[in-house]
């Protein structure tokens, strides 16, 4: 404003007829550029959408321009050397307000377009969290139902002639139960719990299958104090036993064997099957697309499982890296 | 005297049912059996007239079991399994019975049993078995493997392995590489229960496998044949080649 005043006041005008000329010029600026903001504030165009923002900006600018067109007339009435000024400056002061309000309109635009993509990537974010805890809680409720009851018709038989075993088996089924329920996924156990779990439910698996099932669990020394997410070995178990137990006739050996690499837990899961009747080679079954899955999600890394199959024992091998 | 047969991989569910049969003498347990395979021979061993019978066994499943059964004995199933079999249970079996039950559900079941062997005859009705195993069917299991009887041996095809299917009156040729095993079923049945994408009924009397065809000829009018990985070349009637040409895409 004081700029302006000075420059048409070196054009040889009267101070008060500069001073009134900046004062409504910048007035009628500064309007435009508040239109301007708050239109984008509201309304983000589109990528390469800007030739509205171009029109809008022309449009203003013409509106100013013709406004000081017509209102300063009225204060220097008569004057006719400031009419003609008027006349001969309105390209220039055409394209000052053009500048200003195009400067203005970008400046708006990546404020809010920042803005907004900061909100975006908050709400992503926490969308992907919550999509992530959603995924990993479905993948640990995989309880099997079938396994449970199966449990309970043993207990049953069980109380008419060994009610002590009954007991001990509500006993380890209750804790069993218990383990899987309370557990949180986030949470990281020492090895030596996960494996006590695990021996919850191979116990039980031993009283219904008692006459043929066999379990080697073979833990290193200094891998017990070794963490690993909660519950990441039950699902491997479960698809040792679903192929092992579930789907053979005769006995059979499940083996777990846990030892340190390096900075790695690594953990090998061995069951015999029947290649002629199951198939765990394609894909790798639902159990463990869920392993795998988990690990990724937990690690970001898709290399931390694998499975062989050969000689009729199937064999899954996790790594958890040690932090 | 009623002879019985329980046929459960769990020695403790076996006792379940041993435990509860106490009480009806008119009823004997000749044989416990542990899986399918020994379910069946013990089945034409002793021509039971009552069998309990889980559903999820090694191997092949108890559904699977009961359609190799020439003379088909009547079933109370004792399964934990509550998917989509109890429809067919409530409308065609004896009876089942969900794991674990009590003896005052068991005693119900032996009860619609006995009473159903008294006013006939021929306490089993085939038919309402046969409906039954087209319902057990639609399980999974079926989807993905055939199981056939050869002599007394049982063999089970994946259904990866089946190149095609081929009608031979009331039985149906299942051909694998190794060979061709006679299944006492209809071609419609296997329609229903294979994956579509898979298996193409291409003729009246055919059934292909599409990952097996290598080509296309057209033979006499209207009519192609196709010719399988094995050689094998399979008549295509005019229908037959439209359904197959919308699962090939073509």
């Amino acid at each position: 404003m004081a700029l302006q005043t000075y420059i048409i006041h070196s054009f040889g005008f009267e101070w008060y007829t500069a001073a009134f000329d900046g004062i409504v010029s910048s007035i009628l600026l500064s309007a435009a550029c508040w239109l301007i903001n708050n239109n984008l504030r509201y309304y983000q165009p589109g990528k390469g959408n800007y030739t509205n923002i171009l029109i809008w900006c022309v449009a203003l600018a013409a509106i100013c321009m013709a406004g000081s067109r017509y209102i300063l007339p009225f204060i220097n009435r008569g004057d006719q050397v400031y009419v003609n000024f008027m006349s001969q400056s309105m390209v220039i002061r055409f394209f000052t307000s053009f500048l200003a309000i195009g400067w203005m309109a970008m400046i708006s635009m990546i404020w809010y377009g920042q803005q907004d993509q900061k909100e975006n990537e908050r709400r992503k974010s926490e969308a992907e969290k919550l999509a992530r805890d959603a995924e990993l809680y479905n993948l640990r409720q995989q309880l099997q139902p079938h396994f449970l009851f199966n449990s309970l018709n043993s207990i049953n038989a069980l109380i008419g002639f060994k009610p002590d075993e009954a007991r001990k088996m509500i006993h380890q089924l209750s804790d069993f139960l218990r383990g899987t329920l309370k557990k949180d996924d986030q949470q990281q156990v020492p090895l030596t719990e996960e494996l006590q779990h695990l021996n919850l439910y191979l116990e039980i698996e031993k009283v219904r299958f008692g006459h043929r099932l066999q379990t080697e669990i073979s833990c290193d020394e200094n891998c017990g104090e070794a963490i690993l997410p909660a519950l990441m070995l039950q699902p491997l178990v479960e698809n040792a036993i679903k192929f092992g137990l579930y789907d053979t006739t005769e006995a059979v050996t499940v083996s777990i064997r846990a030892e340190m690499e390096g900075s790695y837990l690594v953990i090998m899961v061995q069951n015999p099957y029947d290649p002629k009747t199951s198939r765990p080679r394609q894909g790798t079954g639902f159990g463990l697309s869920g392993v795998q899955r988990r690990l990724y999600l937990l690690y970001a890394r898709n290399d931390l499982m694998e499975t062989h199959a050969n000689d009729n024992i199937f064999t899954t091998i996790i790594k958890i890296p040690q932090l | 005297m009623t002879k019985a047969l329980i046929i459960d991989d769990e020695p403790l569910a076996r006792m379940v049912v041993l435990e509860y049969i106490q009480q009806f003498p008119q009823i004997e347990v000749l044989q416990e059996c542990n899986d399918g395979f020994e379910g069946l021979k013990a089945i034409q061993q002793h021509q039971p007239d009552l069998v309990f019978l889980d559903v999820q066994m090694p191997k092949i499943n108890g559904f699977e079991m009961l359609e190799l059964v020439e003379n088909q004995p009547s079933v109370i199933f004792t399964t934990a399994f509550d998917e989509y079999a109890i429809k067919a249970f409530e409308t065609h079996a004896v009876d089942y019975l969900l794991k674990p039950f009590s003896k005052e559900r068991f005693n119900k079941a032996i009860e619609k049993y006995l009473a159903q062997a008294a006013t006939s005859t021929t306490p089993a009705e085939p038919k309402e078995t046969e409906k039954l195993l087209e319902y057990a069917a639609q399980s999974p299991a079926q989807h993905e493997r055939i199981v056939v009887k050869t002599g007394t041996k049982v063999k089970i095809i994946p259904v990866a392995d089946v190149q095609y299917l081929q009608a031979d009156d009331d039985y149906v040729s299942v051909f694998t590489q190794e060979g061709s095993y006679l299944k006492n079923k209809t071609m419609s049945f296997f329609e229903q229960t294979l994956d579509p994408r898979q298996f193409v009924r291409v003729h009246r009397s055919y059934m292909v496998s599409v990952p097996e065809i290598t080509r296309i000829d057209p033979y006499e009018k209207d009519s192609h044949l196709a010719i399988l990985k094995s050689g094998a070349k399979i008549p295509v009637s005019k229908t037959g080649y439209v359904k197959l040409k919308q699962v090939l895409g073509i």
